[in-house]
C-alpha cells in the first residue's frame, strides 16, 4: 500500500471515530432511551468480534491446524475463567508448539 | 477530584492496553512498517475499529466507503458512551475542553468515570486518559517494531494474540447470557458463510464485519431486548 492511500485510509478512520465521539459529547442531548437501540449497541461488540475473530484466525498462521488449534485451546482457557492476557499467551504457545510439532514431522 | 486522581484511575487501564496493544502492532506490522502502525493507534484509540480497518487495508478490494461504513457500526457504541458522559461532567468542561478530550472516551476510561461519585472535571478526565493513552501508543510501537525484528515464526505465534483476546472478551459473556451466545452464534455462522459460500465469498472483509454484526445485533435486540441502564460499558479491551 502506497502512503497516500494509508493517510486516506487513516483520515476516514480516524475522522469517524472522532465526530462519533465528540459530536453527541458537546451536543448535550439526553439519552438514547429506546430499549431496541439499546440492545442493538450492547450486542455490536460481541458480534464484531466474533464475525472479526472466525474464520480470520485459522489463517492468521501459515498452517490452518494451528490456526483451529489456537481457537480451541482459547476458547478452553476462556471457559475456565483465564484473564485477557493468559489467554492470548495460551492460544501464542499453541501455535508455536503446533508449528514446531509440524517442522519436526 | 484531581488530575493525579485520574492517573491513578487510568493505571490499570494503561497497562492492560499495552498488551492488547502490542498484539495490534504485531498484527499490523504483517503489513506497515512500525511508525505507521503506531500512527493508527496515536490517532484512533479503538482496538475493534482498529484492528477492522487494518483488516479493509489489507484487502485489495477494500474501499474509503467500506471504511466509513465499517469505523462507523463498530464505533458507534462511543456515541452512547458520549451523550451519558455528557451529563455526568461538571458545568466547567466546556465545549472546547470536549472537544479536545473526546478521544479519551473508550469503554473503560468511560467506564471508570462513569462510576466516579461526584461529577467528572476536565482535569481529572485528562488524568484519567493519560495513562491509557501512552499505553496504547507504546504498546503498538513495541508491537511494531517486534513484529519487524523477531523470526517469521516467533510473529506468526504472536499474530493470534489479538484473536485469543477477542475470544476472552467475547466467551465469558457467552457463558452467562443466552442472548448474547445466541448473537455471537449468528455472527459467526454468517461470517463462515461469507468465507466459504462461493456466491458470497466476493463480498469484501469490511462489509462482510459489517453484515455480519449489524444482522446479528439487530436479530438479538429484537428477540431479547436488554434493560439495563448503562449498556456496552465493559465489552472490548479500548
Amino acid at each position: 500500500m502506497d502512503l497516500k492511500t494509508y493517510f486516506l485510509y487513516l483520515a476516514v478512520m480516524s475522522g469517524v471515530t472522532y465526530l462519533l465521539r465528540a459530536i453527541p459529547f458537546i451536543l448535550l442531548k439526553g439519552e438514547i432511551t429506546s430499549p431496541f437501540w439499546k440492545s442493538f449497541l450492547a450486542y455490536i461488540p460481541y458480534t464484531v468480534l466474533s464475525a472479526m475473530t472466525v474464520p480470520a484466525i485459522f489463517y492468521a498462521t501459515d498452517n490452518i491446524i494451528s490456526g483451529v488449534l489456537a481457537l480451541v485451546t482459547a476458547v478452553i482457557a476462556s471457559l475456565l475463567g483465564r484473564g485477557l492476557v493468559v489467554v492470548a499467551a495460551i492460544a501464542c504457545i499453541t501455535v508455536l508448539a503446533a508449528d514446531s510439532a509440524m517442522l519436526v514431522m | 477530584m484531581t488530575f493525579s486522581d485520574g492517573v491513578k484511575g487510568g493505571l490499570p487501564i494503561g497497562l492492560g492496553y499495552f498488551a492488547v496493544s502490542f498484539s495490534f502492532g504485531i498484527a499490523g506490522s504483517k503489513l506497515l512498517s512500525w511508525p505507521l502502525v503506531t500512527f493508527i493507534s496515536m490517532t484512533n484509540l479503538t482496538s475493534a475499529g482498529q484492528f477492522a480497518g487494518l483488516q479493509i487495508m489489507a484487502d485489495a478490494a477494500g474501499t474509503f466507503i467500506e471504511m466509513a461504513i465499517a469505523t462507523f457500526f463498530i464505533n458507534l457504541r462511543y456515541s452512547l458512551m458520549a451523550i451519558s458522559l455528557s451529563q455526568k461532567v461538571a458545568p466547567n468542561f466546556g465545549t472546547f475542553k470536549r472537544l479536545l478530550l473526546a478521544t479519551g472516551i473508550t469503554d473503560e476510561i468511560y467506564a471508570v468515570a462513569m462510576g466516579q461519585k461526584s461529577k467528572v472535571n476536565a482535569l481529572y478526565f485528562l488524568g484519567l486518559m493519560v495513562l491509557p493513552y501512552i499505553g496504547w501508543s507504546s504498546g503498538t510501537l513495541c508491537g511494531g517494531v517486534c513484529g519487524e525484528i523477531l523470526p517469521p515464526m516467533v510473529t506468526n505465534a504472536l499474530g493470534v494474540a489479538l484473536y485469543g483476546m477477542f475470544v476472552a472478551i467475547v466467551v465469558p459473556p457467552m457463558k452467562h447470557s443466552r442472548p448474547t451466545f445466541i448473537a455471537v452464534a449468528i455472527a459467526i455462522a454468517l461470517s463462515l458463510m461469507f468465507k466459504y459460500v462461493p456466491a458470497l465469498s466476493g463480498v469484501s472483509v469490511g462489509f462482510a464485519i459489517i453484515i455480519c454484526a449489524v444482522l446479528a445485533s439487530l436479530v438479538c435486540a429484537f428477540l431479547f431486548p436488554v434493560h439495563d441502564k448503562h449498556v456496552a460499558t465493559k465489552p472490548e479491551a479500548s
